[in-house]
C-alpha cells in the first residue's frame, strides 16, 4: 500500500528544473505525480514515476543527489470537504502529516492525494480503518 | 627503515656544530655574492664575523616572499646563471611568480632530503611510486621523481590530472606507493567509487601527501578510502620543495626538518620575536647548504611549532607539528582570524557531511560576510526541508562555537565546488576585486 517516492535535491538555479525532467524523458521514464519544495537556497523535487528504480540509477548517474522515501497515496472524494475530512481523521489518531501534495490525473472520479508521514504504517493502519481508500502502489505508478 | 643513518641520527650537539659551520659558510657566501644580502645586513649592523653561535642568527633580518618578488627573477641567486643546472617557479596567484636556480648539488641534496623522505614514509627500493605531483614549474613532481630514484624505486612519472588513466595505470602497474596532493588523492578515491574500482584490490600501502593544508580528520578519510598509510610532506618551492620536513612512519606525528641543511626557527608573525620551543607561531627556514639561492631566515608564512621531545624513531633532527594554516591563507573575517583548515575540521565532525566545502568571503558595506557551501550528500539528504535546514543550522551554529565567526550555510548539488586536479581552490574573497 505504500508507493514509492524519489526526491531531488535542487539548487536554485535557472533551468535545473528542465534538466531533471529532460533527463528522465530521454530515458523513457514518465513522470505520474510532482511537488517542489523549495527555500531560497535550493529546493527539493519529489516525482512518483512508473519506474523508480531506473529513475533513481539515470539522476545518480547524472551526479544528482537524490533518496528514495515511502509515501502513501489516497483517493479522496473530488467534493467540498472531501479532503477535509480525511485530514480530521488523521487529526483525530494524531497522525502527523509532513507534506502533501495532489496528483495530476484521477483514479475514477475521485482526486488522488500523496501524503508523506513520518510513520507510515500507522497511517495506512487508521486511514484503513476508517474506510478511506489507499491505493496500491503500482496501481499509482501505472495511472 | 633510514636512509642515510649517519646524518639523520647525528647527536644534538655534533649537529648542531654543523648547522654553526654551515651558517657562517652561508652568511658569508651571500654576503659576498647577492647585493641583497649585502645590503640588509649593512643596514642591520651585522658582519658574517660576528655570527659565532646559532643565537646571532637572530641579529640576522627576514627575507620576505616580497624580497623574491622584487628580485624577480636572478636577483637573489648566488652564483652565476651557468652554474645554475635547473630553474623552478611557484605558482605566483598575484603578480609574478618567484623564481628559485638550483646548481648540481642542489639538486643532489635535494634528491637526498628527499629519498631520506620517502624512506621515513616507509617507500624503499622495490616499490613503485605513482608520482601524481605536477611535473613542470611547480617544484613537486621533479622533486618527487629525483628522490624516488634516488632509493631506487620505480617511479611512474604521472603528473596530475587525467584521473581516469591514473586510476587505471595504478591497477596494471601495481602503484605502491601514492605521492600527489591530499585533495587530489580524495578525488582519485571517488572516481574510483564512480569508476566501481575496488581500491582494497589495488597495491598502495602508503601515501605521500603535501603541498596544501590538510587535517588529521582529513588524514583519517584518506586512510580509510585509499587503504593506505597517509604520510604528510612539507615543503615550499623557495626553500627547495618538497621534503624540507616528514612525518615518520613509525610516529606519524610531527614532521621532521632535515637540520643538517635548514635551520627552522618559530617566530611571532606581529613582531618577528622568536619565540620559545614548543610555543606555535610563524615558521622561518635558513638554508645552510644551498648554493643557488641560499635564503637567510625566510619567512615561510607557515603556522606550526616545534614538537620539543625526541622521536620515537631515532631521528635527532626536531620535528615541527602539521601546519595549522598558512598565515597569508588567514582570513580576517570582522576581525576575527579565520583558517580555512579549521572550517574543514567542523565540517568533518559532523556526522555525513563531505569535506567539499568552499567558502565565499564578500562585503556587505561594511560588513564582512562568510558563505560556507557544503555539498550535499545521500548521506545528508531527504526529502524534508526541515532536515536539510536543520542540516546548515547545525553548521552553522558548530563554525560560530568553533571560531566564534558567523556565516550563511549555503547547501548546494554535489559535484559544484570544482575538485581539484592540483590544489583545491576553498577559498574565494570578493573584497580584494
Amino acid at each position: 500500500m505504500k508507493v514509492e517516492q524519489i526526491s531531488i535535491f535542487i539548487e536554485n538555479k535557472s533551468g535545473r528544473l528542465a534538466e531533471v525532467t529532460g533527463i528522465l524523458g530521454k530515458s523513457g521514464v514518465n513522470i505520474r505525480a510532482l511537488s517542489l519544495a523549495d527555500t531560497s537556497d535550493f529546493g527539493i523535487l519529489r516525482l512518483i514515476v512508473d519506474a523508480p528504480a531506473k529513475a533513481l540509477e539515470i539522476l545518480r548517474s547524472h551526479s544528482f543527489t537524490v533518496n528514495k522515501t515511502e509515501v502513501v497515496g489516497v483517493e479522496v472524494n473530488d467534493r467540498p470537504g472531501g479532503l477535509a475530512e480525511i485530514l480530521s481523521i488523521l487529526d483525530k489518531n494524531s497522525v502527523n502529516v509532513e507534506y502533501m501534495y495532489a496528483f495530476v490525473e484521477r483514479s475514477g472520479g475521485n482526486a488522488v492525494i500523496i501524503f508523506r508521514f513520518d510513520n507510515v504504517d500507522e497511517a495506512i493502519h487508521v486511514l484503513v480503518r476508517n474506510g478511506i481508500k489507499v491505493l496500491e502502489g503500482e496501481k499509482i505508478s501505472g495511472i | 627503515m633510514i636512509w642515510n643513518d649517519e646524518f639523520e641520527t647525528l647527536p644534538r650537539e655534533a649537529l648542531e656544530a654543523l648547522q654553526l659551520k654551515r651558517l657562517r659558510q652561508v652568511v658569508e657566501k651571500v654576503y659576498a655574492t647577492v647585493p641583497f644580502y649585502q645590503r640588509k645586513l649593512n643596514q642591520a649592523g651585522v658582519t658574517p664575523a660576528q655570527i659565532k653561535s646559532l643565537d646571532d642568527l637572530r641579529r640576522i633580518p627576514f627575507t620576505l616572499k616580497q624580497d623574491m618578488r622584487d628580485s624577480y627573477p636572478y636577483g637573489l641567486f648566488a652564483v652565476p646563471l651557468e652554474q645554475i643546472v635547473r630553474i623552478h617557479a611557484s605558482s605566483g596567484t598575484t603578480g609574478k611568480p618567484t623564481v628559485v636556480g638550483y646548481t648540481r648539488r642542489d639538486i643532489d641534496n635535494w634528491s637526498e632530503m628527499m629519498a631520506r623522505s620517502l624512506t621515513a614514509a616507509g617507500a624503499h627500493k622495490g616499490d613503485v611510486i605513482h608520482n601524481a605531483y605536477g611535473y613542470g614549474l611547480f617544484t613537486g613532481g621533479l622533486g618527487a621523481h629525483y628522490g624516488a630514484e634516488r632509493i631506487g624505486a620505480s617511479v611512474i612519472p604521472m603528473s596530475g590530472g587525467n584521473t581516469r588513466k591514473q586510476l587505471m595505470i595504478m591497477q596494471d602497474f601495481g602503484s605502491t606507493v601514492l605521492t600527489c596532493t591530499p585533495s587530489y588523492s580524495l578525488f582519485l578515491a571517488e572516481v574510483a567509487a564512480e569508476e566501481g574500482i575496488d581500491i582494497k584490490k589495488l597495491k598502495l600501502k602508503v601515501g605521500v601527501f603535501g603541498a596544501e593544508p590538510w587535517s588529521e580528520t582529513m588524514r583519517a578519510e584518506i586512510e580509510q578510502k585509499l587503504h593506505l598509510k597517509a604520510i604528510d610532506i612539507y615543503g615550499l618551492s623557495e626553500i627547495m620543495g618538497p621534503g624540507v620536513g616528514i612525518e615518520c612512519i613509525e610516529a606519524q606525528k610531527g614532521l621532521h626538518v632535515w637540520e643538517d641543511h635548514f635551520i627552522p626557527e618559530i617566530i611571532h608573525p606581529d613582531t618577528g620575536e622568536v619565540l620559545p620551543l614548543g610555543e606555535p607561531g610563524e615558521l622561518v627556514i635558513t638554508t645552510i647548504t644551498k648554493e643557488g639561492i641560499p635564503l637567510l631566515r625566510y619567512r615561510t608564512r607557515d603556522i606550526t611549532r616545534i614538537i620539543p621531545e625526541p622521536c620515537i624513531c631515532g631521528r635527532t633532527h626536531m620535528r615541527i607539528e602539521r601546519l595549522s594554516g598558512r598565515s597569508d591563507d588567514m582570513l580576517i573575517i570582522r576581525g576575527v582570524n579565520v583558517f580555512p583548515s579549521q572550517i574543514e575540521s567542523v565540517l568533518f565532525n559532523i556526522k555525513g557531511v563531505e569535506p567539499h566545502y568552499q567558502l565565499i568571503v564578500d562585503r556587505d558595506g561594511t560588513l564582512d560576510t562568510l558563505e560556507v557551501r557544503v555539498e550535499v550528500n545521500e548521506q545528508t539528504f531527504s526529502d524534508e526541508i526541515k532536515v536539510l535546514q536543520t542540516l546548515s543550522k547545525k553548521i552553522r551554529h558548530a563554525i560560530k562555537e568553533m571560531l566564534g565567526v558567523t556565516c550563511q550555510v549555503r547547501l548546494v548539488e554535489p559535484k559544484t565546488i570544482a575538485r581539484s586536479e592540483g590544489k583545491a581552490q576553498r577559498v574565494i574573497d570578493n573584497r580584494t576585486s
